[in-house]
């Protein structure tokens, strides 16, 4: 093979990215990340809690060093109409089990340990320089990176530049997600000692609970609110899908959405007293499956949520566990490419293979209808919090004038809905799930 | 604005908490001149930096100095009345201290 500055260059150093080039430098290849905030981690966010799946066969004893914020063992899932909620709240031993553990992360801390991770191995660094294109040959085939005046080439460039791909678009041709396949996500975190959170969220020392809204959280808009309890702050925020908040019939902006959400009766005790330390945004791909682009090229892989790897199950959120695996599996496809001295798409097929071959396109492939069934289902964001609130306020209220049986008061609720169009739209949303 | 509901949060000051080394000298997002007021009141009810406002005089007024950088804007009107979406300069932009 021809001579290169490096056998492999990462752009981007977050979940997918550093995991790829911890892999591969310790695999004995030079390896240079380049990433584009001053440090891993300042242009990252997430919800966020990362499934330890993944991370733990990269790193064993990742629980040991690892910036972690809170271990999951409350799982929390709410419905709100405007002056409601209901929330279901659920703890077990098997959620914190070893291997199908979950943590809650902030992303400044978390992904700056992954990069000291890589660097450790021998990965290079060059932080605060975006990769504004790749270098290509006369084939098209990568051979490196164009960041300001400097070209550098590797044997291998693997993208990982995040949901907000540039490089995907404009360098290897895929195309730009679209407004309906992608929700923008928005977050405050909050600081509050962790006794009051534990206090507030009924959860031993030192775990956490992550929990997900629907309903008027995003006004009756596709998409949901999130809640995530670090160690002594909490995550708030929402996620809409970009069409359907940009669509002229959604008069709310979504800053107004988490301002309102920031008041509503349930979620307004969670922040009380607590100081608002950071304001952010993010996209989320949602398409799932049949989103995911071309992720093998002649001298470049894609990895991470730039390939669109994310699930948004409504009551479960995925991304990073994704992200880790598919930048193990990019980083171990580089090393068994360049020592077979073959760097085409043939050549980096392993890492297909590996992907197809796990949780990582297996999941996505199994849920592939759900992001539309979820996209069409007006009435979970809109009427269903009503019906709940209806059905509990016949339950629990008591005003003094003789009861009815509870069938009876319940009946109207759901007959007037419709019992079979109700039963069918769960059927519906059942098989997607 | 009349199909913009009524704003009751200042955003401006929930992103001055943020840390960001603003790039005076280069915009890194650029509208169309005169851009279609509804491809903009697609970017008012998204960006989540509420960076994309209408004014008294109901006219669209943009600044790029708080991005998020999330792309948001890029993906709702990229094809529309987005000119220009580039990453922000070396070193600039928004520094995420908890992400």
């Amino acid at each position: 093979m021809e001579e290169r500055d490096f056998d492999i260059i990462v752009v981007g150093s977050g979940c997918a990215g550093a995991v790829a080039a911890y892999v591969a430098a310790s695999a004995g290849k030079s390896v240079l990340v380049v990433e584009r905030g001053n440090y891993a981690g300042a242009k990252n966010m997430t919800g966020g809690r990362i499934y330890s799946h993944s991370l733990k066969k990269v790193f064993p004893d990742f629980e040991q060093s690892a910036p972690l914020e809170r271990k999951i063992t409350h799982e929390r899932i709410a419905m709100m109409d405007p002056e409601s909620e209901m929330t279901i709240d659920f703890t077990s031993k098997e959620l914190g089990e070893e291997g199908k553990d979950s943590y809650s992360v902030l992303r400044g801390p978390f992904d700056q340990w992954l990069a000291e991770q890589a660097e450790n191995a021998g990965a290079e660094y060059i932080c605060g320089i975006p990769v504004e294109e790749l270098l290509k040959d006369e084939s098209g085939a990568v051979y490196g990176i164009k960041a300001g005046e400097d070209e550098i080439t590797a044997h291998v460039t693997i993208v990982a530049d995040g949901v907000n791909s540039l490089l995907s678009e404009r360098s290897l041709g895929n195309p730009r997600p679209k407004a309906n396949e992608m929700a923008v996500g928005i977050k405050e975190v909050f600081e509050l000692p962790a006794g009051q959170i534990e206090d507030r969220f009924l959860t031993p020392e030192g775990e956490g609970a992550a929990m997900l809204f629907v309903g008027d959280c995003t006004h009756g808009n596709v998409g949901g609110g999130f809640l995530y309890t670090n160690k002594d702050s909490i995550s708030l925020g929402l996620v809409a899908t970009i069409s359907t908040a940009a669509d002229a019939s959604n008069p709310v902006p979504v800053y107004q959405m988490l301002e309102d959400f920031k008041n509503h009766p349930a979620v307004a005790p969670i922040i009380r007293g607590a100081k608002m330390v950071e304001h952010s945004g993010h996209m989320v791909p949602e398409g799932g499956y049949n989103m995911v682009p071309t992720y093998t090229f002649d001298g470049a892989l894609i990895a991470g949520e730039a390939a669109g790897l994310c699930m948004n199950m409504g009551y479960q959120v995925r991304g990073m566990d994704f992200a880790v695996a598919s930048g193990q599996f990019a980083g171990e496809a580089a090393v068994a490419a360049i020592d077979a001295e073959d760097v085409s798409v043939a050549g980096l097929a392993s890492y297909k293979q590996k992907m197809e071959g796990s949780f990582v396109i297996q999941d996505l492939e199994t849920f592939k209808l759900w992001p539309a069934t979820m996209e069409k289902w007006d009435r979970m964001f809109t009427d269903y919090p009503v019906m709940i609130k209806e059905i509990f306020n016949a339950m629990f209220s008591v005003d003094g004038k003789p009861q009815e049986h509870l069938k009876k008061r319940m009946m109207p609720i759901i007959k007037k809905r419709g019992m079979f169009s109700l039963l069918k739209e769960v059927k519906g949303a059942l098989k997607a799930l | 604005m009349s199909d913009i509901a009524k704003i009751t949060v200042n955003v401006d000051e929930a992103i001055a908490v943020d840390k960001y080394n603003v790039d005076e000298e280069n915009a890194h997002i650029e509208l169309v001149d005169d851009p279609d007021m509804e491809e903009f009141k697609k970017l008012v009810r998204v960006c989540p930096a509420a960076l994309y406002k209408i004014d008294e005089d109901g006219k669209p007024t943009f600044d790029y100095a708080g991005c998020l950088e999330c792309g948001t804007c890029r993906i709702a009107c990229g094809d529309t009345i987005i000119k220009k979406w580039d990453m922000p300069q070396p070193t600039m932009g928004v520094e995420y201290r908890f992400g």
